[in-house]
């Protein structure tokens, strides 16, 4: 590492403060997805206190929201442990990228950071490093904005979720497929990542009809991974 | 192996998904420590976190009702003309409840 990269990994309350700060904005934007989580998650069936658990423990929007996809009286755990790891693989690239400057901290430090990583945070502090700016505040101090507005934004969504009596009526049984389907039309576009998405969706409509229940989940996120490995990006990394 | 949801069921659940992220989260510095993560499966990677999502909606947009769709289609539209989500989600909801209120 270079001599004046090496303290950009430090941070104190000082640097983790600030970071809270700035992404408090964010995060009124993130009580409200909480507050759809939480409505959802009732309507679903969940115990208030099973949806606040999963917001505290698990603290990533699309897996929870997939979740309740295959929530019924039984969970498929295969399909459970699959789902939610090809979702919140993005993670393992932000510590990937993360890394040159996480491996100066202490191992306890280094993982106790990455206990609040998603990607408004995550985005920020890589753009601070990259300014050749101390991040890991931005990082940490961030992370606890978000996770804190993600658990009171699931908290009053609970409140709601029982007053209201006919959530379909009202099109609410729609949130959690709008929130998905939002996340994927908000990502990058181009003929690479259309490709990717019909293979995936092919293999997802082929299994879904011909293969064991929620397989459909297991195959579609294959198929398209396997599809974005034949057909690489070809300009740059990332 | 399937869960049952009901009483211990469901924390157990919420345990299991609690740790399946935290080892997205922790995995990739972990491993990082060994071996750097390589371009191909960076590409295997990033192109499957997308498809997951639309593996879960294709068969929603197929399977669903009217409403739904036409909700999918809100949804999608306003994200691509606005990009912005929380606009997007709330008009495909809209576009669902006004459909099922004074639907045909």
């Amino acid at each position: 590492m270079h001599g004046i990269n090496e303290e950009l990994h430090r941070f104190d309350r000082y640097t983790v403060w600030a970071g809270f700060r700035t992404l408090v904005p964010i995060s009124m934007f993130v009580v409200i997805f909480g507050a759809a989580f939480g409505l959802a998650a009732t309507q679903a069936g969940l115990d208030d206190s099973i949806i606040l658990a999963m917001s505290g423990l698990v603290f990533a929007g699309a897996a929870q929201f997939a979740a309740l996809e295959l929530w019924g009286s039984h969970v498929p755990l295969a399909t459970l442990v699959v789902t939610v790891f090809a979702i919140n693989a993005r993670h393992l690239l932000m510590g990937a990228t993360l890394y040159q400057w996480l491996q100066h901290l202490p191992r306890a430090k280094r993982y106790g950071v990455m206990l609040v990583a998603s990607d408004a945070n995550w985005a920020l502090s890589m753009q601070a490093f990259g300014n050749r700016q101390p991040g890991m505040g931005l990082l940490l101090g961030g992370g606890i904005a978000l996770w804190a507005a993600w658990v009171a934004g699931t908290w009053i969504g609970i409140l709601f979720g029982g007053a209201i009596q006919d959530p379909r009526m009202l099109g609410l049984d729609m949130v959690m497929g709008c929130f998905l389907l939002a996340m994927v039309v908000g990502g990058e576009k181009n003929l690479r990542v259309l490709m990717i998405w019909t293979v995936a969706a092919g293999a997802s409509l082929l299994a879904y009809r011909y293969l064991p229940e929620n397989s459909h989940v297991v195959a579609g996120a294959v198929a398209g991974g396997i599809a974005g490995t034949v057909c690489p990006e070809k300009t740059r990394e990332h | 192996m399937n869960i049952e949801t009901a009483g211990f069921g469901a924390l157990v659940i919420v345990a299991i998904m609690a740790l399946v992220t935290l080892a997205t989260r922790w995995g990739g510095v972990y491993v990082m420590a060994f071996v750097p993560i390589g371009y191909r499966v960076k590409q295997f990677i990033g192109a499957m976190s997308g498809s997951v999502l639309v593996a879960l909606l294709a068969p929603m947009a197929l399977e669903g009702d009217t409403a739904a769709r036409l909700a999918l289609l809100t949804t999608a539209v306003t994200m691509l003309v606005l990009k912005k989500p929380l606009p997007a989600i709330a008009a495909g909801v809209l576009a669902a409840a006004a459909f099922r209120q004074f639907g045909l």
